[in-house]
């Protein structure tokens, strides 16, 4: 025991010049990882005495100019927008301006590009997880298996809607939401259009389509055409009924309240992206009495949905409307991927929470990614 | 089928209520103060923690019709920057986002004067910049996140970016010390996260309506993906607060609390105008029964 | 033909980008560089695209005396006015073709655009936003009643969130000793956002975002072909 003792204490006061050394100032310029080759990250550790840095880059001459001044006893700063495979040297100057100690530390980096952005490996795995499964399923789907999909009421009125406004006489009114063409909801959102379209002309109903993006105007055109023409009724196809009202919110939003109050459809349908205007246009469509059913992904406008439309698609259901309404096979299977995706979703959400309560922030750490 | 008239004539009963509790507290203030929240307190130390001379982006991507909701984030935000001596760069998703950005500048730098004339006032091209608007969203702020200058050649008067003092050293957004975005819907704040942030690992801060607020409180997590978050007036009213004086968001609080009361109240009489029904439609129901 | 070549174009678009952004190096951000640029271009004249549409729509409504013809051609002349205006004497610190138009300042204390823009635009933008509040007052009378348990919930959530989101919170609750704090109406509000909201919040936004990778897959694999113009 003895010996034991004494073999520790030798070997802690051995250590201890290697441990004070260790809590010297440092300075490293390295190649920051996982980039495009364009950036250099330096680091350093300075005395706490010292109040003031001068970080500098040596340029083509060797004179080194100051690029970055702010003071921190441990920091970092990424030099960036550089030749990919050169090198740079580097000097940092810290300083005591009480005493006017100062010191002085050099390092040097070779710019690299890295192949592949390891702090991203996690959504690669995850992507590629949930693609796998959106593809299994549809080929499955393509093989023929049954796929059950739960009822979405709010498409499954879509006939009584266009029933109603074919009784009455009264046009449809389809706001296809108010992003452009990029965003995926209105993607979805013309979708529902072209089934909706179809019927609409073999009932012999008007669809009224105000757009407030002409890239979705076009679109919109295309699809109502393509399906007026799948119903056999192309010289019903009115490309006036689809039109472009205005870029401003507000501005667009006033113009579908005027349609609603002069024209008086039966059946409104508000599928795509809203913001603040939802309640505004749903309200003036609840008080002209017609059916509305509504959808975004946006999950703030929803309440406001619920509360005034008869029928609401909720968040994931707009994105599974063109697959419910067309039962193709292949767009069923992609639904179930969905599925799998919020199972692997719940079972890592379960993990982590286990993973924090025990300690092992790997966990959490390997999901964050970033830099 | 056309909302019966007794529907009509109390939904126009509420909305003539909803004009006087509006209008009479804008009229005699209650004098009622707001405090500060976590959420606010963190934009508000995400610019303290920022030295001077440090290039930062204020986002006008919003048009006139939030005007009440967001101007007043914008003066605050304006004149805590300029307090700090950050440099600022005006950028606007939205195509009225440049006048609304001028409006705050010049309100900004009107109150400066008025409080101390002496003083010397934020320069244009030195200490603030308004870059205009450039649609895209997303894809606008990729491009910046390479290089500024080809997204924006030149300001809203002309001049070229390489003749503009407060440019010289900012390159591409990574020069950007923090964005902050106030948005009123799309492209707007959720684009700068997922870009400036998450690309380019630059501070976001945003300032939305209160009605977007909701959405947005996810993106404000340990991971700092929204670096804070001003929520409507509310938060525009605890911002002046933090700033030490009384502006419209802080007046415009007194109109804003009697109307949260009516709406309450609202509430409470639509319920006992329902359970009253419910009731005397069960007691007809009972009586045709026998 | 017609339709095969968009679909190519979506899938290798499409594969690049989503490559690109997990490869760093040359050529893939070029490539991201360049289609931004594309979309960029794009959307400019997607702009004049829709001018033209507005125009169209209404000169036609006004050429044959449609019902409500006043209205489009007052839209009309709106628009061509603020285009003159803008062109003639520019806006804030823009030039226009006639200059900095300093006797018009003089005249309107601002550029007629501007003039235009503070008096005319923003107080119509404003007005349209306010009927926010008299439709959520009309939808709270309305449709906010208690039937079942879940309701009741939302409702005593729904009081707290509102009370705790004004001034007046401070002065029901700023009593409530420090050693239960929470129990204050602003504190009460926080936790009620920062927690069950964001929980909530978060769980659509992750379906949201799974149905966007899935409309996306079938979208670049062709298997989604309804924004080209309907069906198959």
């Amino acid at each position: 025991m003895k010996r034991l003792l004494s073999v520790v204490f030798l070997l802690l006061v051995g250590l201890y010049p290697l441990m004070t050394l260790a809590a010297e100032p440092v300075f490293s310029a390295s190649d920051m990882p996982w980039d495009d080759g364009t950036a250099i990250l330096l680091k350093w550790e300075l005395d706490p005495k010292m109040d003031s840095l001068s970080l500098q880059k040596a340029d083509s001459l060797g004179v080194f100019h100051e690029f970055f001044n702010e003071f921190s006893t441990q920091g970092q700063h990424v030099d960036t927008s550089l030749e990919i495979g050169d090198s740079y040297k580097y000097r940092l100057i810290s300083y005591n301006s009480a005493t006017g100690d100062s010191s002085v530390f050099t390092g040097s980096a070779t710019t690299k590009a890295q192949w592949f952005d390891m702090n991203k490996l996690s959504l690669l795995i995850m992507l590629s997880l949930v693609c796998a499964a959106i593809l299994y399923y549809i080929y499955l789907g393509r093989k023929g298996k049954d796929l059950f999909i739960r009822r979405i009421s709010g498409l499954d009125s879509m006939d009584e809607a266009i029933g109603r406004a074919t009784e009455k006489g009264k046009p449809i009114l389809f706001v296809p939401g108010l992003s452009d063409l990029g965003d995926i909801q209105t993607i979805a959102a013309l979708n529902i259009l072209s089934p909706l379209a179809q019927k609409s002309a073999e009932y012999g109903t008007e669809l009224l389509v105000p757009c407030r993006s002409s890239m979705v105007m076009s679109a919109a055109r295309e699809t109502v055409k393509e399906a007026y023409m799948k119903a056999g009724r192309p010289d019903a196809y009115r490309e006036e009924n689809i039109f472009y009202l205005s870029d401003d919110q507000f501005g667009f939003v006033a113009g579908v309240d005027g349609i609603m109050l002069r024209e008086q459809p039966a059946a409104n349908f508000f599928l795509g992206a809203f913001w603040a205007e939802s309640l505004i246009l749903t309200e003036t469509g609840f008080g002209t009495g017609a059916i509305q059913t509504a959808g975004t992904g946006q999950p703030h406008q929803l309440p406001f949905f619920v509360v005034s439309c008869d029928y609401t698609l909720i968040g994931e259901e707009l994105y599974a409307a063109s697959a419910y309404i067309s039962r193709d096979p292949q767009q069923l299977g992609s639904l179930k991927g969905h599925d799998f995706g919020k199972l692997l979703v719940i079972i890592l959400v379960l993990a982590g929470v286990v993973a924090e309560i025990l300690g092992w922030g790997w966990f959490k750490h390997f999901f964050e990614g970033g830099s | 089928m056309k909302m019966p008239e007794r529907t009509v004539i109390e939904r126009r009963i509420v909305f003539l209520v909803l004009v006087l509790a509006v209008m009479l507290p804008m009229l005699f203030p209650l004098g009622l103060k707001t405090q500060s929240t976590p959420l606010t307190q963190k934009v508000y130390d995400l610019i303290e923690s920022v030295p001077a001379g440090a290039p930062v982006i204020i986002s006008f991507d919003y048009d006139p019709s939030v005007i009440t909701e967001i101007q007043p984030m914008a003066l605050a935000l304006i004149e805590h920057a300029w307090q700090k001596g950050h440099k600022v760069i005006a950028t606007a998703m939205w195509p009225q986002g440049p006048q609304m950005a001028d409006m705050a500048f010049n309100d900004v730098k009107e109150k400066l004067k008025s409080q101390n004339p002496d003083a010397k006032l934020p320069q244009y091209g030195e200490d603030y910049v308004n870059l205009g608007y450039k649609p895209g969203g997303l894809v606008t702020i990729q491009g910046m996140g390479r290089n500024m200058k080809a997204i924006f050649p030149s300001d809203i008067t002309g001049k070229k970016y390489e003749e503009i003092s407060l440019l010289e050293k900012v390159r591409s957004l990574k020069d950007i010390r923090y964005v902050i975005s106030l948005s009123a819907g799309d492209p707007g704040l959720r684009d700068w996260i997922m870009t400036a942030k998450g690309k380019f690992n630059v501070p976001v801060a945003g300032g939305t309506t209160a009605v977007s607020t909701p959405g947005f409180l996810p993106y404000v997590s340990d991971q700092d993906q929204l670096h804070g978050l001003l929520g409507g007036l509310k938060s525009a009213a605890e911002y002046e607060l933090l700033m030490g004086y009384e502006g419209s968001a802080s007046r415009g609080m007194n109109p804003q609390s009697v109307a949260h009361i009516l709406i309450l109240l609202l509430i409470l009489f639509g319920n006992i105008r329902a359970a009253r029904k419910r009731k005397m439609d069960k007691l007809a129901l009972e009586a045709n029964n026998g | 033909m017609k339709r095969n070549v968009p679909l190519v174009v979506a899938f290798i678009s499409g594969l690049v980008i989503l490559i690109g952004g997990f490869i760093p190096r040359e050529p893939f951000p070029s490539i991201e560089s360049t289609l931004i640029d594309w979309f960029m271009i794009i959307s400019g004249f997607a702009i004049l695209l829709g001018q033209a549409s507005l125009l169209h729509l209404n000169i036609t409504r006004v050429k044959n005396k449609m019902p409500n013809w006043p209205y489009y051609l007052s839209g009309l002349i709106s628009f061509a006015l603020m285009l003159i205006v803008g062109l003639l004497w520019g806006m804030e610190q823009t030039p226009g073709l006639l200059g900095q138009g300093e006797g018009v300042v003089k005249f309107l204390g601002a550029k007629p655009f501007d003039y235009l823009f503070t008096n005319a635009f923003i107080p119509l933008s404003a007005t349209m936003f306010s009927l926010l509040a008299f439709y959520i007052a009309s939808a709270a009378y309305r449709a906010f009643i208690i039937r079942t348990f879940e309701s009741n919930l939302l409702m005593i959530t729904a009081v707290i969130v509102m009370l705790g989101r004004t001034s007046f919170a401070q002065l029901l609750t700023g009593w409530i000793p420090d050693k239960f704090s929470f129990l204050r109406l602003p504190e009460l509000t926080n936790f009620i956002m920062e927690y069950p909201n964001t929980a909530a919040q978060r769980a659509i936004l992750i379906s949201a975002a799974l149905g966007i990778v899935g409309a996306s897959l079938r979208i670049i694999l062709g298997i989604e072909r309804s924004y080209l113009g309907g069906g198959k």
